[in-house]
Parts: structure tokens; sequence; C-alpha cells
């Protein structure tokens, strides 16, 4: 679909690679988007590229506000195993029958979906944070060491993230009640309990309780148990389509 | 025309002998005088080096009796430590210079301003023509591009230098920092003034007499706070140095740890460079707590220095690159023009290098 370089240097042109990338995705999430004639989230692989495409997208506004170039470092390889995991894995099946529209599925897919992106870069910073910190306390500075942002702009970045991406599942949690779908239960109370997990790191941070390093640990498995949580839809809902 | 360059560095030299060259203000006029076309004087605590554009040969001896009259006769062989480079190495040469390659600490970046006074001076006397033109502008491209491609200049190298890079990783901007010196001797002077340079301006001074302390803050500004007040200001502050004669530590894990309980979300950086240690490393283990002990910092500064090293062979292959591209320029054999017969440079006989 499109090739995606981890190169360190130079910023500019890694940040030009991504942005080509993003219009590749939004190129073909809209021709999907035509075809089925409604937000392209049906099927896993959908899902995947969304996700992706979220993630670039959030890349491209947080990376350059807080000088995070090096973030695409991170970021690229993420969104390329997620492509790659979509494209090679056959997870794109056809559905048997025109789903009929339902915009508040439509709406809560892609709310959550934008969430996922912030989600997963806040997780994203988390393991720049982790790793930098994990140097700095062991005295051991590695050549990655120097391309790395100090550690309050990185924090400030994470705190960012986890607050729009708070808002975006929020909301997306809350319109999944209306969709008039089957709620299966198990995926009901994961989804609240991920909710209630960014909700304490988030209060955690706001009342000075959390240390950082705890914050930038707890993105990285707030963001696991939300992957835990889509695999369980996703499972479940081609479970129950006929 | 031939384009070579003369000179002397730290590599042979000795610091006397560099001085006694570099003490001597030569104008870039006054080399003319010796038969060059073009000349330029790059001189520097650690090289003296004459970049020249000349229709015939012009021996070392000369460009040394231009550079320092009587000095021959003071210390005769001393032209033949002179080092020679023609053409395409005279051009290389130049390139690892401005790129730090061959100075004392590798990746160092203030060869680059130097030598950009250097052609500026040349440019103004009117010594400097179209060739040394060409030359020293490709030189501060390539020394550019090495600097932004490779990892030469990263990395801190003394250990001020590496307690400021570590703080600014730490806390970003230094502006805000409030800072500890806890016991104001001579060794925290230098981290002091470094950390100042760099945006600090709340400086707490804590020694036991305080006439010390007061020489410490009219180097780097700040205020005194009483000796015995130091712990409880471990609440408050950002940044500790702690260089004090006791044989003891000081801080303890124990006595820090319910401090930190008031800061959870605020990293603390202490800088230790007493010997004996003043603080106990079992502190580093405590969350958000960040101890450098003078080993550590001189170790970390070793290991950029290892780092830029390592970079060595990504920066020749840059160097490498210009190199062949400035001889194509300006139409001259890469190395040795004797090598090239069929390709004269501008219809001068191909020259000796008396290296």
């Amino acid at each position: 679909m499109e090739l995606r370089g981890g190169v360190f240097r130079p910023a500019r042109f890694n940040f030009l690679v991504i942005g080509l990338g993003f219009v590749f995705q939004t190129a073909f999430l809209s021709v999907r988007g035509r075809a089925l004639g409604r937000c392209p989230l049906t099927n896993l692989f959908e899902v995947f590229i969304f996700v992706a495409w979220s993630i670039a997208l959030f890349y491209m506004l947080v990376g350059p506000a807080y000088r995070l170039s090096l973030m695409g470092a991170f970021t690229a390889p993420v969104v390329f195993l997620l492509q790659t995991f979509a494209l090679v894995a056959p997870i794109d099946q056809q559905h048997r029958f025109k789903l009929p529209p339902n915009r508040w599925l439509e709406f809560h897919a892609s709310f959550s979906t934008l969430a996922y992106g912030a989600f997963a870069l806040a997780c994203i910073a988390g393991v720049m944070y982790l790793v930098q910190e994990r140097q700095l306390k062991t005295h051991h500075l590695h050549s990655l060491f120097y391309h790395l942002p100090p550690l309050p702009d990185l924090f400030g970045a994470i705190t960012r993230l986890l607050w729009w991406g708070f808002a975006l599942y929020t909301v997306g949690l809350v319109s999944g009640f209306f969709t008039g779908e089957p709620l299966p239960w198990p995926q009901v109370v994961w989804a609240i309990a991920v909710w209630v997990l960014y909700g304490l790191i988030l209060q955690g941070r706001h009342w000075h309780r959390l240390a950082p390093r705890r914050v930038a640990a707890l993105c990285i498995i707030g963001f696991s148990a939300a992957l835990g949580l889509l695999w369980g839809i996703t499972f479940t809902a081609q479970m129950h389509s006929p | 025309m031939n384009l070579f360059c003369v000179g002397l560095s730290h590599h042979r030299t000795s610091v006397e002998t560099l001085e006694q060259y570099a003490g001597r203000s030569v104008e870039d006029s006054g080399l003319r005088a010796c038969g060059c076309a073009e000349a330029l004087l790059l001189a520097t605590c650690n090289r003296v080096e004459v970049y020249a554009a000349a229709e015939t040969v012009v021996p070392n001896e000369k460009i040394a009796r231009c550079l320092a009259p009587g000095i021959e006769r003071a210390a005769p062989g001393e032209a033949h430590s002179f080092y020679r480079f023609e053409n395409g190495e005279c051009a290389r040469h130049l390139f690892r210079v401005a790129s730090g390659l061959d100075s004392m600490v590798i990746g160092e970046t203030e060869i680059l301003g130097q030598a950009k006074k250097a052609y500026a001076a040349a440019q103004k006397s009117g010594t400097a023509g179209r060739y040394l033109h060409r030359l020293f502008q490709r030189a501060f491209r390539v020394a550019k591009q090495v600097r932004t491609h490779t990892d030469i200049t990263r990395g801190a190298v003394s250990v001020s230098s590496v307690a400021v890079d570590l703080a600014e990783k730490i806390f970003g901007n230094l502006a805000g920092c409030k800072v500890l010196v806890l016991g104001a001797g001579e060794a925290s002077e230098r981290t002091v003034s470094a950390l100042v340079a760099h945006g600090v301006t709340d400086l707490r001074v804590a020694n036991r007499s305080t006439e010390r302390a007061e020489k410490l803050i009219r180097v780097a500004g700040g205020r005194a706070v009483a000796f015995d007040d130091w712990l409880d200001q471990c609440r408050a502050i950002d940044i500790l140095i702690s260089s004090t004669a006791s044989d003891r530590p000081l801080l303890t894990r124990e006595k820090l740890a319910p401090l930190l309980r008031a800061r959870v979300d605020r990293p603390l950086f202490i800088i230790d460079i007493a010997v004996p240690r003043d603080v106990d490393p079992a502190v580093n283990e405590l969350e958000g707590v960040y101890l450098y002990d003078i080993d550590d910092l001189r170790s970390v500064a070793e290991q950029s220095l290892a780092l830029r090293r390592g970079q060595i062979a990504a920066a020749e292959e840059i160097i490498d690159g210009h190199v062949a591209k400035f001889c194509e320029s300006i139409g001259m054999g890469l190395s040795d023009v004797r090598d090239q017969p069929e390709h004269p440079p501008l219809g001068e006989e191909p020259l000796q290098a008396s290296r």
C-alpha cells in the first residue's frame, strides 16, 4: 500500500513520507467508504487501516507542535506493522449482505477509532519516555538518547494525547449504547474498564499523585487493554454475523 | 593554478611552537609576497595553517619564513615539521578540519567559527580569490552536512557540559529550575556557571563559611542560604550540586525519601562532584531521582567521545563525495595532479608535492 521508512533523518523528509502515506490511506478509506455507502469500519481489516490512519493523523498533529520529529521513527513502524498485518491476515472478509446503514454505529465506530489513534500515540510517547528515563537512571546513554526530546516535552505530549483520547473515547463509548445492536456484556464491562483506567491515569496526573514514569507505563498498559477490547469486539461481531 | 595548504597542528607540534607562529599576527597580504596568488591564514590555539593558490611552487620554508620571520634561525628544521597538502588532498584536509574531525576533541564546532572568521578576514583584505572562495564555501557546506547527517557533534564531552546536557534532558528548559549548591568549592564553580549560562536564575548557595559562598555568588549570581537548612531546601529545588569536604555521605536514602512524597511528579537531579561522595548511591534508586557522581559524569563524557569516534567513517564518506565534486568543479585531478597528466590544471605544469 505504501512505503514507510523508519529513517532517523532528515526529519522533514520523514514527515513528508508519513504525510504522503496519510494521503494514500485517506484515499483508500474514502474509496472503500464510497463503495460501501458508509463509514469503512465493517470488518477488522478496515478497522486496522482506520486505526493506522488515525495514528498518522495524531502524529502529524502532535509531532510538529512538540518538535517530536523523532516520534516518526517510533510511529512509522507501528503504522507499518498494523497495515502489513491488515493486508496479510485473512481479515478482509466480505459481508454476505449489505449492512443496513446505522448512523449511530458509524458515529460510535469512528469516534472510538480516533480515540485509539490518540491512545496509540500516547503509548508510543510512553515507550519513548521509559526508554529515556531508563538510560538516565542507569547512566548508560546510547546514541538514541541524544535524539529523544527532553522528558517534560514528551510528558506534555502524553498528557495532551491522553485528554484527546479520553474525550473521544467517552463520546464513542456513550454513543455505543445508542446503536441498537446487541451489547455483549463482557465487552461492555471491558470497555468501561478501559475508560475507568484512562480516567484514573488522568486523575492521578491531575492531582500530582502519579510519577511521570508510572503514567508512561500505564499508557502502554492502557493501550494493550484497548487493543484486546478491539479484538474482542470484532471477533464476537464476526461470530454473530451470518 | 595549484591549491595547497601548509601548516602545523596539535597532532605533531607542541603548544609552545604553535604559539610562536600564531602569536605573530601575520597579514594575509604578507603571504602574498611569498608568491601566492591567493592566501588565507587559519590560526587557532591548536593549528596554524596557510591555505593558498599559486602559479608556481611555494616551498614550505618560504611559507614558514613568511609566517614568523626569525623563527627559522631560532629553531632550525622546524619547517620540516610542516605538513603540506595539495589540490584534492588540500580540500580534503580543510573539509576534515572544518567538520571537527582533525580537532583535539573530535566533533567540536568552534573550529568552524574560526574558519569562517579567517575566511572573512581574507575576503576583507582581498587575498581570497575565486579558488579559496570556492574551497571555503564548500568547506562550510560540508561541515554543516556532517553536523546534521552524523552524530559527530552530539553528546557533551566535559563534566560541566554533561551536567548541563542531562539537566536539559530532565527539565527541558532550565530557566525555571531552582538550583542548590551545597559546598561552594572551586570544583562546583564551573558546573554552576555552565548551568547559569543555560538559563538558571534561581541559585541558592549553602556553605559552612559564608566567605566562600559569597565568592561563588559574585561569580555566578544567586543568594546564600543557611547551611543547616540545606536538607529542607531539597523539597523545593530541582537540581542539587554537592561538593563538600565531608568524609561521610550527607544525603542518604532515609533522609531524602520523606521529602520526595511532596514532589511525586517533579524529578530531582543530583550532581555529586565531591570526593569522597556526599550522596549515598542508594539515593538513585528513589523514584524520580537522578544521581550522577563525578565518575558517572566522566563516563558519560567518555561514552559521547566514543560515540563521536564511531561517526568518523560516516563523516569521511560525506567528505569523500565533496572532495570529488570540488575537484570536478575546479577541473583538477583527485589526489595528486601527477597521476593525471591528461588533465593539466588550467595550463599549468603539474607540481611536485614536497611533503
